[in-house]
């Protein structure tokens, strides 16, 4: 979708502040979203489908927003959309004042459901080494060295085709493998398995005479993306 | 590290420092926490998450993985070439060799600086970063204006970091658009022949491994970021 957040481009967000010493989190609150939506999600809905709730926040809610805060608005609409929550109790638990609680102070003894991520299986969840790749044999149909044209495709749904490259000519850099394709992932219609290619676009092929002669922007495009220059 | 703050109004960072004197530990609970508070108690209820998972996950990334992992492998970089082959090689599996494996880091590309090209990683779309070897992103790297500048105006972007290039010098930028992470392999600082490697591994800096930055240089040694 042609959304706020393919912000690849734009102008006026003003300089780009960096903290000193910042804190891996900010707040509680932070921590428990960042955990939250990586358990709750676990084997249940796919990384595309989890960008792709985000991606609907409404533009302008999305600019307010804090980066957790957008991690929370996605897990909300996941977690109805895949029925797990009901409308009105999401929407009663943003309205809830519930007594203060230490962290701890939960409600342990609530049966777990037979597909919830247990502790005791964290270490083997992030210490999974295959997530996207996939074995499949798919003949690739671009290599090293081709012209390519990012195609000029806006589709509603979910994609990783950013607006900024689209029409534009590059080279194939590399051919990174076959991996899941993001826009048909994210809609659940599979995971459509195609090669990957870093493409290689001049800056000036991008943004212009203006931009410096040498400078490169390699972008990671999917087959279905691309089009032989 | 404050607890709780209040719901914060939003800066060019989209959060409260973390000292922030209007908002002292003892103040009432923001609309935020509380909603994240009784999500999190509605889904223990039904059984969807695990509070112990949730424990373990947020122990994971703020006490066991973080930038020290990147810096080590630069380090290795620095005083191994044959390590540095397979790193530019098979980045993935080099990586690997040192324990640094998983989640947002499933499939690596390290990219190296050299007197003629720098490098610079973002994720224009959303905020792809490396977990294994540099733990979560700053914010920075998650904000608007690097999201949208580091693509169009990478030269203006690092000379904010105090990164000023010379227009010979290539500058490369990867838009980590897929399921690949980058890092980047910085060049080796001079004067620094005698070092260990756990002295190198201290001047690599969390910047220098995204390309906002260079690593230190050996007796100015000051607190990483």
């Amino acid at each position: 979708m042609n959304g706020v957040h393919d912000m690849g481009g734009m102008h006026g967000f003003g300089p780009v502040e960096a903290e000193a010493s910042e804190p891996v989190f900010h707040a509680e609150w932070e921590r428990r979203t960042f955990a939250l939506v990586l358990a709750a999600g676990a084997g249940r809905w796919n990384i595309d489908q989890g960008r792709f709730a985000r991606e609907q926040m409404p533009p302008a809610e999305y600019l307010r927003a804090s980066y957790y805060e957008r991690w929370l608005w996605g897990l909300e609409r996941l977690l109805v959309e895949t029925g797990r929550l009901t409308a009105g109790e999401r929407d009663a638990a943003r309205r809830a004042r519930p007594t203060p609680a230490e962290p701890g102070d939960r409600l342990a003894h609530s049966p777990l459901a037979a597909d919830t991520l247990r502790a005791a299986d964290v270490p083997a969840f992030l210490q999974n080494r295959r997530a996207a790749r996939r074995d499949a044999v798919v003949p690739p149909r671009f290599h090293a060295g081709d012209a390519v044209r990012a195609r000029n495709l806006n589709p509603t749904g979910h994609t990783r085709l950013p607006r900024y490259c689209r029409g534009h000519v590059g080279v194939v850099d590399r051919d990174h493998g076959v991996f899941v394709f993001p826009d048909t992932h994210a809609a659940g219609l599979g995971p459509k398995p195609q090669h990957v290619y870093s493409v290689r676009f001049d800056a000036r092929e991008l943004w212009g005479s203006e931009a410096p002669m040498n400078d490169r922007v390699y972008v990671d495009l999917w087959d279905d993306y691309l089009d032989k220059a | 590290m404050s607890e709780d703050h209040g719901r914060h109004e939003h800066g060019p960072h989209g959060h409260r420092p973390a000292d922030d004197p209007d908002h002292p530990h003892n103040a009432p609970l923001s609309d935020v926490q509380l909603r994240v508070r009784a999500l999190e108690s509605l889904l223990t209820e039904k059984g969807l998450v695990d509070p112990a998972a949730l424990d373990a996950l947020i122990d994971t990334y703020q006490t066991k993985v973080g930038p020290r992992n990147g810096a080590h492998v630069v380090a290795r970089a620095w005083t191994d070439p044959a390590f540095k082959r397979r790193l530019l090689e098979d980045s993935t599996a080099a990586i690997a060799e040192l324990g640094y494996i998983g989640r947002q880091g499933e499939d690596m590309v390290v990219v190296e600086n050299t007197p003629s090209v720098h490098n610079l990683v973002v994720c224009t779309l959303c905020s792809c970063y490396p977990w294994p070897v540099l733990g979560l992103p700053p914010v920075w790297y998650k904000s608007s204006p690097y999201r949208s500048r580091a693509v169009i105006d990478p030269r203006g972007v690092l000379r904010e970091f105090g990164v000023d290039l010379s227009e010979g010098v290539e500058v490369r930028v990867w838009d980590s658009t897929a399921e690949l992470r980058y890092l980047v392999l910085p060049e080796r600082p001079a004067g620094t022949e005698g070092l260990t490697l756990a002295q190198l591994a201290l001047l690599v800096t969390r910047d220098s491994m995204i390309g906002t930055g260079q690593p230190s240089s050996p007796g100015a040694a000051r607190p990483r970021s």
